[in-house]
């Protein structure tokens, strides 16, 4: 097992015609990910890297039993992009697209939710279950299949863990960019209810960072988990009132601060790592 | 995007919100046609405005004018006020908050409303706030409304003058891409008819492509946060002497964090995000020497980003212009290699390991 993706998931990638699109298709197939389609309109019977194009989800999902989908358009695009995969059945929806606005992603996710599909993202590095299979734009590289489940707000920060992760000797079931923007699809409360109902799935790491009360919520959860929970949070020092780069990390209100975040979870009995290597010496500790 | 005050009222009038007659000023001569008395209030984009005398009260075209005058320069926690709104003061019988933001966790709209209004709403006690989610894709629905009234003990034409606005509202808030509109205090006149004495609007900076009419509109940044922008880097200021560049903002918080665990302090932000075009980089240098950082510090967690690429850009920075501070380079991930070798070759520290950099970082700054 692992959580979301495995070697039987059916990938289409929409975008595929563009720069990152061939770039990412090539890959994720030579990491061993089924990628069985593309979609860009009006490009239908090319192929990318051997993989047919077609105009519509629609079409790509009738030819080839696609149940998952990358999302690389550029972000006006997204939401267009968006409807058409979950009206065509598609199960899991991962899209990397930066910059999507947020009453475009609140759209998203409420027409994902009435479908009953799942959205990882949007801006996140994607979805990977090393040996298996990746639909995402993260370094292939720096993952070793093993126990440890990883979800995160933040992109090169979670290569930061991984890397850590992979350098101590273990190895992660699955890691899972959830995104750092203020709507995304799935949130860390979601991914841990997957991880704990996956069998190789032995230990799980949050990566989060301030803004939001998202980890304050895991927190609460993690107190009902039979698993192990490590976290690491970045913005310890961010100064209040500061943005820090994208709109998922403003501190307001006195909340959503790393000291609240830091604090809930040491409460809830989660390890909180002071920086991210030392996560790996925390899981270790057991 | 923050807007300022007078701005978010001129989009809120648009909306059939009501607001009161003023006048944008930026010296005494500007103020005509306006009935008295009036307040006169600094346009700039923080709070706390009026604990630092930034808002004043006027009771005659004189008055007003040395006001204006008072207000005009002032330096408002760092931000030098340029134009003051002037305008007529509504008679308050009654002050309530109202606002429509989001609510991250059930990806919904958010309406807040409280009779405690004219104070900090952060001041006000949680069972002071009505708290209602708006389905996505709906309008402002009715029984919505209908609990706001009775939860502020609003008599029937009150009533429909406050869900009037409060649609206005929600109306502005989809179709400007809004993250937060606030009234606060929406005042309710001794007349009995509600004004908007004070706007908050802050829309989304993703959306702006859909909002023409807003590009370029002012921000108050800093000088270096400026140019900064204007080249699509994401830079910020802040109190220590430490200059951080990364890639990624999480990274680049991460970074921050671990150079204060080795006893350091982080004086610029600085993130790349996902360009290794050198051209971007030595842009990144640029920005970061006007900064006048005591040392520098490099992170590249090179995932899609060549740390060739970004090394190459330093380099180039380096022969063409110089570098007057040392630079520590922590490098990780493709061509991690060839990127240290250039690195050290130009006369820098280039190491693998986070922690050891950051102690180095700290170390050279002395």
């Amino acid at each position: 097992m692992s959580i979301l993706v495995d070697e039987n998931s059916r990938v289409i990638i929409q975008g595929i015609t563009g720069h990152q699109g061939m770039f990412h298709a090539k890959a994720m197939l030579g990491f061993g990910t089924k990628v069985v389609a593309g979609v860009t309109p009006g490009k239908a019977g090319e192929t990318v890297h051997g993989v047919p194009v077609f105009d519509s989800v629609h079409g790509a999902v009738k030819s080839t039993d696609a149940d998952t989908s990358m999302i690389l358009v550029p972000a006006p695009f997204a939401l267009d992009a968006s409807f058409e995969a979950i009206d065509a059945g598609i199960g899991l929806i991962v899209i990397i697209t930066e910059r999507i606005p947020f009453h475009d992603a609140i759209r998203i996710v409420a027409y994902a939710r009435q479908k009953g599909t799942t959205i990882i993202g949007p801006n996140c590095p994607g979805v990977i279950s090393p040996g298996k299979c990746k639909v995402g734009i993260m370094p292939s590289g720096i993952f070793e299949q093993g126990t440890v489940g990883v979800v995160s707000r933040s992109g090169t920060l979670t290569y930061e863990i991984v890397n850590a992760i992979t350098e101590s000797g273990l190895g992660q079931s699955t890691c899972v960019g959830i995104g750092g923007d203020p709507i995304i699809g799935s949130n860390i409360v979601e991914v841990l209810k997957m991880f704990e109902g996956d069998e190789e799935t032995e230990s799980i790491v949050i990566v989060g960072e301030i803004g939001g009360t998202a980890e304050e919520n895991a927190a609460e959860h993690v107190k009902g988990m039979r698993k192990s929970v490590y976290a690491y949070i970045a913005g310890r020092t961010a100064p209040p009132g500061k943005r820090m780069g994208h709109a998922g990390a403003i501190i307001a209100r006195g909340k959503g601060t790393a000291e609240s975040k830091i604090a809930a979870l040491n409460e809830a009995g989660v390890d909180v790592a002071k920086h991210p290597a030392e996560i790996a010496e925390l899981i270790k500790g057991g | 995007m923050k807007f300022h005050e007078y701005k978010a009222k001129e989009l809120f009038g648009d909306y059939g919100i009501p607001v009161p007659r003023g006048v944008l000023a930026t010296s005494g001569k500007d103020i005509k046609g306006l009935d008295y008395p009036v307040v006169v209030k600094a346009q700039v984009l923080i709070g706390g405005r009026k604990k630092a005398g930034g808002v004043k009260f006027a009771d005659s075209p004189e008055e007003a004018s040395r006001a204006v005058d008072e207000i005009i320069g002032m330096d408002i926690r760092g931000y030098e006020v340029r134009q003051v709104l002037v305008e007529e003061r509504a008679e308050i019988s009654k002050e309530y908050y109202l606002g429509i933001t989001i609510d991250r966790e059930e990806r919904a709209p958010l309406l807040m409303t409280s009779a405690e209004g004219g104070v900090e709403i952060e001041s006000v006690p949680d069972d002071k706030i009505l708290k209602r989610h708006i389905p996505p894709f709906s309008v402002l629905p009715s029984y919505v409304l209908r609990d706001a009234s009775k939860f502020l003990g609003l008599a029937k034409e009150e009533g429909k003058a406050f869900s009037a606005i409060a649609r206005a509202m929600f109306r502005l808030f989809e179709k400007e891409d809004a993250e937060l509109v606030e009234i606060n205090p929406l005042v309710l006149t001794s007349k009995g008819e509600f004004v908007a004495v004070d706007a908050k609007l802050t829309s989304d900076d993703s959306a702006l492509y859909r909002h023409k009419e807003l590009q370029g509109m002012e921000q108050d940044l800093t000088p270096l946060e400026r140019e900064a922008k204007s080249k699509g880097i994401a830079f910020i200021q802040l109190d220590g002497d430490i200059g951080v560049i990364a890639n990624g903002a999480g990274l680049t918080m991460a970074t921050l964090d671990m150079i204060s665990l080795k006893g350091g302090k982080g004086g610029v932000f600085l993130d790349l995000g996902g360009t290794d075009d050198p051209e971007k980089v030595k842009e990144a240098f640029r920005l970061m020497k006007k900064a006048k950082p005591s040392v520098i510090f490099l992170n590249i967690f090179g995932g899609i980003t060549k740390c060739d690429s970004v090394a190459q850009g330093v380099k180039e920075v380096l022969d063409e212009e110089g570098i007057d501070v040392a630079v520590v380079a922590r490098i990780k991930g493709v061509n991690e290699d060839e990127a240290k070798q250039i690195l050290r070759d130009a006369g820098f520290v280039a190491v693998s390991s986070l922690e050891r950099a950051a102690e180095e970082t700290v170390r050279l700054r002395g």
